[in-house]
């Protein structure tokens, strides 16, 4: 198991326990993760499951894939460390990842 | 006097559900006209993923969503459908002889027996970026749709978006503008490369501005805009505008569904599983709009909805005449209607 940890818009942080080979989206969503609205179910088609990898981590999760950059545009107050939660696969390297979701979902 | 387009069914949606309702309709000598507010066929499998991969399309192992809409659309041909595009259905209601009166947002009226809503997870709108107070100015100076171009001239017109829509739409509204800028959060852009190269001409003649960044706040009164400010990599910057074209694509809302008298449940419309039937007899419900027991929002189930539905609407139709059960395989009669009779 991977240990994963969301920051809330209002501060709350959220551990869980993640399995290997599933998506950051589905673990905030089976967790409730508030803020994460996952409208394609995964499909990187909404852009509605954006979030803020830590700082400290943007190296080892890696830079979006050309689709995802675009459906990016569609994100509100992207920046550097912005990504679709649903295009990272957790995995061994990914354990203690902090990510934080953003106020609003476009 | 408007004119009415009478039609044995209306379809409320073009998506894959409603275009195999064609099929399964026609099979039954009904004839169709689809009413969708997308500019094409398709529903989501065209908006939303026409070049990723379907794998439960029953004898597709796999097959694209735009491949699946193409392929349904040649299914269809022979029952010669008529298709509305552009075109929102704002109002359904029934008339003293029982049929149905559809009306569009720009007017059109359409008049037959059946109605059959296949509206999905409901019409494509676009969507608000949330910015800040832009409500206040939505339809005065914030717009998302160009209706006509006329409202346009002689404005600062500020387009936000890195689509075909905001490439198409900065080329086409420059030259009445009076001044341009062109906002988008990064260099690298969706829309067709020529647009792109066409717009970076335009402003190495200066006649637009390209700006990359992001907007973060509006400023104005009483919905007149007169500035936004742009967060871009070297900080922000205000720019002056007086019109605001934002393009973040399309989400789905359920829309004038919700005042047609229907029942509902979550947004969803409930029908009976023999027939697919709303509470207003007449008024069918299949694909992802409806809901029963057991609902899967699959396109495979849309499918079988659409024929069952259709031995329905047949009756109200037609009622004087008898629906035999028959197999495309065999039946010369349905093979007729198909132009495939040897
Ligand atoms: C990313 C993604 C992947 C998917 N993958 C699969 C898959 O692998 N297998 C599967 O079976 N399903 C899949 N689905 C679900 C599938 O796309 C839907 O079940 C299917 O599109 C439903 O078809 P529909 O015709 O009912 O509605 P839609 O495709 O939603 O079409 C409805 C249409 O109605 C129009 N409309 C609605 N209201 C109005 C109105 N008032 N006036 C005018 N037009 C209106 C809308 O604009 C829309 O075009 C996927 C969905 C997504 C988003
Ligand atoms: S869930 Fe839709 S893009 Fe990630």
């Amino acid at each position: 198991m991977t240990r994963i940890t969301f920051i809330a818009p209002d501060g709350t942080r959220y551990d869980v326990e993640a399995e290997n080979g599933s998506t950051v989206m589905e673990n905030a969503i089976r967790n409730g993760v508030p803020g994460i609205e996952a409208e394609c179910g995964g499909a990187c088609a909404c852009a509605t499951c954006h979030v803020y990898v830590d700082e400290e981590w943007t190296d080892t999760v890696g830079a979006p894939e050309a689709m995802e950059e675009d459906m990016l545009d569609f994100a509100y107050d992207v920046r550097p460390n912005s990504r679709l939660s649903c295009q990272i696969r957790v995995r061994d390297e990914l354990d203690g990842l902090v990510v934080t979701v953003p106020e609003r979902q476009a | 006097m408007t004119q009415v387009t009478r039609t044995d069914v209306v379809i409320v949606g073009a998506g894959p559900v409603g275009l195999f309702a064609v099929f399964e309709l026609g099979l039954l000598d009904l004839k169709c006209h689809l009413i969708d507010i997308l500019d094409r066929p398709g529903g989501q499998c065209a908006e939303l993923y026409p070049e990723k991969p379907i794998y439960d399309i029953p004898a597709w192992p796999v097959i694209s969503g735009q491949e699946l809409v193409d392929r349904l659309m040649e299914q269809i041909k022979p029952f010669q459908p008529q298709f509305t595009f552009n075109r929102m259905v704002c109002a359904l209601e029934r008339l003293e002889d029982g049929s149905f009166r559809v009306t569009t947002d720009e007017g059109e009226v359409f008049e037959a027996k059946v109605v059959v809503i296949a509206a999905g997870g409901g019409s494509f709108q676009p969507k608000r970026p949330p910015i800040p107070g832009i409500e206040a100015f939505e339809g005065k100076s914030v717009f998302y749709a160009v209706r006509r171009m006329e409202e346009f001239r002689d404005e600062d017109l500020l387009i936000v978006g890195g689509g075909d829509s905001a490439l198409d739409w900065t080329l086409n509204l420059q030259p009445i503008a009076r001044r341009l800028t062109l906002v988008h959060r990064r260099p690298e852009f969706r829309a067709a490369p020529d647009s792109v190269n066409k717009m970076l001409a335009l402003r190495d003649e200066g006649k637009l501005t390209f700006q990359i960044g992001q907007v973060t706040a509006l400023t104005g009164e009483d919905g007149q805009l007169t500035g936004a400010r742009v967060k871009g990599p070297d900080g922000e910057v205000e720019i002056a505008c007086t019109r605001l074209l934002p393009f973040f694509g399309l989400t789905m809302k359920l829309g004038p569904i919700a005042n047609w008298g229907l029942n509902l449940h979550e947004n969803l419309i409930p029908v009976d599983t023999e027939k697919f039937e709303t509470s207003e007899p007449g008024i069918f419900a299949i694909g992802d709009i409806n809901h029963y027991p057991g609902k899967l929002k699959l396109i495979l189930s849309g499918f079988h909805e659409a024929a069952l539905m259709a031995q329905a609407a047949k009756r109200i139709v037609h009622p004087d005449q008898r629906v035999v059960f028959q197999y495309t395989t065999s039946s010369t009669s349905l093979q007729k209607k198909l132009g495939v009779a040897g």
